[in-house]
């Protein structure tokens, strides 16, 4: 238990002191915030997340369902693989591979006006962003939730085979009920994640309306290096957040599940024509969402000026530092996540405090809703008078790559790490199993596989992490990610496309690390 | 899993240990300068400048590349009087009041008469090293015929363009201040006739430029100096930028000298070296902007004449003065 509680601490005492450093550097001038225009786009970010979350949620329950129904199609590994791989493309190449298809010049436009069709696609809008976002976090969801239905113990399918059951029935006592514990959670973590969207919401937005609130907070410490505005701003972010947090959090329902050894077994609902209809239409929607920008990427990166772009030694060192920092956040992150998920879940079953338990798991996302140039501008202004924090600066990068990932770790790990504690507390307890023995002989074995797939989450978003570095980055510190911005500012966009490609090969090899070497057991 | 947990947790804290076991080697003085990435990248000019001015000062000069010179100015407010930099090189002209008021600039001491700039220049804190003009650059096979002014963009044409957003970026400050210049109080006017064909107002110029090159409008806010990369590096004529007769924004890049040094006579020197000729003959074709010092034999044939381009300033002190409102009016005329 009491690691749970410092591994939170740990998380809360380092946005406390962000926010203790910007009040201490700025003081607080609230009569400067409240006006129509932060209202407004304060507005339009909840509008634009909310329907973000509604159709990436929405669209990931049947594709997920259709993945975890259809076992063996010719592809269906390596579509998983790239499942969670939009969520860490870098935004400028994401919506440059959007635009690719959806744009004026795009595919679509070109296919359409070849077929003699007027063309009135406009991406640029609420659309546009939607459309974005849904590349962006659809996939992620669905690997989420996926994650769900391989939960399902076996002993279900059969009583549901002897029950007679069909579709509906499948759905509504066997899916169901697993599915209410993730859901919410993904949930959560696109919500987040699109509300604090930012150079997608703007270059696919069409127009200053169509901001989000992190663009003021940008605004505010960037140009105007107004703190107290900007804590101003990240405050009534975190406070809208946390409510959503905590209202999905409400949903979260945990039925009994029973106990749950056997390895699963077949569906009793397969054989249907529509059934077969419906998954194929949706693994279909799933493949094109996720593919065609990926190849978009892909071809871009493979046409451009390859060997140039690869023998710059500048790359390599990026590539190097990028590396290093994704392997190590990733490996403190999991830890970090393993001993608060620990704890959450001794207080929902054991304990029987949900709430407490959804509160923790709450706080622990907020680090999300913390734009990374305030959490940076935060822990400068504390630290400079006691460090030379430039000097340390890929250090402070590491600490909040680690605070950055914990979110993803935590939820992709807890439906699981809940469900084998359901299963074997008891048991467990009556044979005396604690500490380390107990992690080692039960939980490991069970959590390999979302506890490879959180690392290789972690890693990848560590490797493709822009926020912090931006701040205290400089050019001996540089990353992968860095170095291709730099590129595009310096009109090279073609070796800007090899080195797109080459980041999200990378984050792909991560991925496969992390599922590889941790989570090689079958579950 | 548990040896991968422990070898990535070992790398990570000797990541974050790694400054302390790199000893200083203060043997040879030191001149630190503040400067943006892409300066110092490989294909910038900090390479070639760094081993020109290291052959005559004895010294170590030591370029710290930040994103930007936004991030120079920032960086500098938050260090004050601890700060390490010697000289801070890549602040604009619209940085420049609030880079004075921080006080932590000293005075260059150099005659900067003979200096090829379009505007006089008698500050006496900062060193011009470079100069470009905002522009609309056009993909000559979408558009044949560019509009002749920011009026006729504005009010007579039907081409669409992208821009960037003056709350964000340079560029998208400088256009909001090239029809502030311009139109004056009717500037509002002029952004709701120009609004319906802005294609999209992106967070900075890397996403404008990459949408531009996509074939997504004919016209982006960028320089009057980026066709000549592409002429040169890329050797193609389709980029070119359109050529406005009532002027072209004007962007002046300064270096200045920080009060607080321990090095004042290198970095003095440094500044002298950066308007050499030698220092001035590097800056076009590696930061693509207009030199302070023309070249004897004339700039590359691919650079647009900048003696032919009307400049347009307004004075810094009024554009800090009064930047927050303009911001506030231009979001105002843009949301109608």
């Amino acid at each position: 238990m009491i690691w749970g509680w410092l591994a939170a601490a740990v998380v809360l005492g380092s946005i406390a002191a962000s926010v203790a450093g910007l009040w201490l550097g700025a003081g607080f001038q609230p009569d400067r915030f409240v006006g129509g225009y932060t209202l407004g786009i304060l507005g339009f970010t909840v509008l634009e997340a909310g329907l973000s979350m509604l159709l990436s949620v929405g669209l990931a329950i049947p594709a997920a369902r259709a993945l975890a129904r259809r076992t063996r199609f010719p592809g269906r590994v390596p579509l998983i693989a790239l499942l969670a791989l939009p969520m860490v493309v870098p935004p400028l190449v994401g919506v440059l591979a959007i635009v690719q298809i959806w744009g004026r010049s795009g595919l679509v436009s070109r296919a359409a006006q070849a077929l003699g069709l007027e063309t009135s696609i406009n991406v640029y809008g609420l659309t546009g962003i939607l459309l974005a976002h849904v590349f962006f976090n659809m996939p992620f969801a669905t690997r989420m939730l996926l994650q769900a239905w391989a939960s399902i113990p076996g002993e279900h399918w059969r009583l549901a085979r002897q029950l007679g059951l069909g579709g509906p029935g499948v759905f509504r006592f066997v899916e169901w009920p697993v599915l209410r514990r993730a859901l919410p959670s993904a949930a959560a973590l696109v919500f987040l994640l699109c509300f604090t969207s930012f150079a997608i919401v703007l270059a696919l937005g069409g127009g200053p309306p169509n901001a989000t609130l992190e663009v003021a907070i940008f605004q505010a410490v960037r140009f105007d290096l107004d703190f107290g505005l900007a804590l101003a701003l990240a405050a009534i972010q975190v406070t809208v957040c946390a409510a959503v947090l905590i209202g999905l959090g409400r949903l979260q329902r945990t039925a009994p599940l029973g106990l749950g050894i056997d390895p699963p077994a077949v569906r009793p609902d397969l054989d249907g024509r529509w059934g077969r209809i419906g998954d194929g239409a949706a693994i279909t929607l799933v493949a094109a969402v996720l593919l065609v920008p990926l190849a978009a990427i892909a071809v871009d990166g493979l046409l451009g000026p390859v060997a140039e772009a690869l023998s710059r030694s500048a790359l390599w060192w990026a590539a190097a530092r990028s590396l290093a920092l994704a392997v190590g956040s990733a490996a403190l992150a999991v830890a970090l996540g393993l001993a608060i998920v620990s704890t959450l879940r001794e207080l929902r079953v054991r304990h029987g405090r949900p709430r407490l338990a959804g509160g923790m798991e709450a706080a622990s996302s907020l680090v999300l809703v913390v734009p990374p140039f305030v959490l940076a501008a935060g822990w400068f202004l504390l630290l400079r008078p006691v460090l030379d924090v430039f000097a340390y600066g890929l250090g402070l990068v590491l600490v909040a790559n680690v605070l950055i990932s914990l979110p993803f770790v935590v939820r992709v790990v807890t439906p699981a790490a809940t469900m084998t504690f359901e299963r074997t507390w008891r048991l467990a307890d009556s044979l005396g199993m604690a500490g380390w023995r107990r992690v080692c002989l039960i939980d490991l074995p069970a959590l390999r596989r979302p506890v490879g797939l959180a690392y290789g989450i972690a890693a990848a978003l560590a490797f493709g992490d822009l926020g912090v570095i931006a701040m205290f980055g400089t050019n001996d510190t540089q990353t992968l990610p860095l170095y291709l911005y730099q590129l595009i500012g310096a009109y090279r966009m073609g070796e800007a496309s090899v080195v797109g490609l080459l980041l999200v090969v990378c984050c792909l090899g991560l991925f496969a690390l992390g599922d590889r070497v941790m989570g090689r057991a079958r579950a | 899993m548990k040896p991968i947990l422990t070898a990535s947790t070992a790398l990570a804290l000797g990541l974050a240990a790694a400054p302390v076991l790199s000893p200083a080697l203060a043997q040879t003085p030191e001149l630190v300068v503040y400067t943006y990435s892409s300066f110092v990248s490989d294909w910038g000019p900090g390479p070639e400048l760094e081993e020109m001015f290291e052959a005559q000062c004895g010294c170590d000069l030591e370029f710290v590349g930040v994103e930007d010179g936004v991030v120079i100015l920032s960086r500098l407010r938050l260090e004050g009087d601890s700060t390490d930099a010697d000289v801070a090189l890549g602040l604009d002209t619209n940085l420049l009041a609030e880079a004075r008021d921080t006080g932590l600039l000293a005075p260059h001491d150099l005659d900067l008469s003979d200096l090829d700039l379009p505007v006089a220049w008698d500050d006496d804190v900062f060193v011009p090293y470079d100069y470009g003009y905002f522009a609309f650059v056009y993909d000559t096979e979408v558009l044949a015929e560019p509009p002749a002014s920011l009026d006729e963009l504005v009010h007579g044409s039907d081409a669409e363009v992208l821009v960037e957003d003056p709350r964000t970026s340079t560029p998208g400050l400088g256009l909001l201040l090239w029809m502030r210049s311009l139109y004056g109080d009717e500037a509002d006017a002029a952004w709701a006739a120009l609004r319906p064909r802005i294609v999209t107002v992106s967070a900075g110029w890397s996403e404008a430029y990459g949408l531009f090159l996509g074939g997504e409008a004919p016209l982006v806010l960028s320089y009057t100096t980026s066709p000549a990369y592409h002429r040169i590096a890329e050797e193609t004529e389709r980029y070119a930028a359109a050529l406005f007769e009532d002027g072209h924004y004007l962007q002046v890049e300064v270096a200045a000298r920080l009060a607080g040094s321990d090095q004042p006579e290198l970095a003095r020197q440094f500044l002298e070296f950066l308007v050499s000729p030698d220092a001035q003959a590097v800056i076009p074709t590696t930061n693509w902007m207009y030199p302070v010092r023309m070249p004897e034999d004339g700039l590359p044939d691919a650079f647009d004449d900048p003696s032919a381009i009307t400049p347009l300033l307004i004075d810094p002190e009024e554009v800090a003065a009064n930047r927050r409102q303009w911001i506030d009016d231009w979001l105002e005329a843009m949301s109608r």
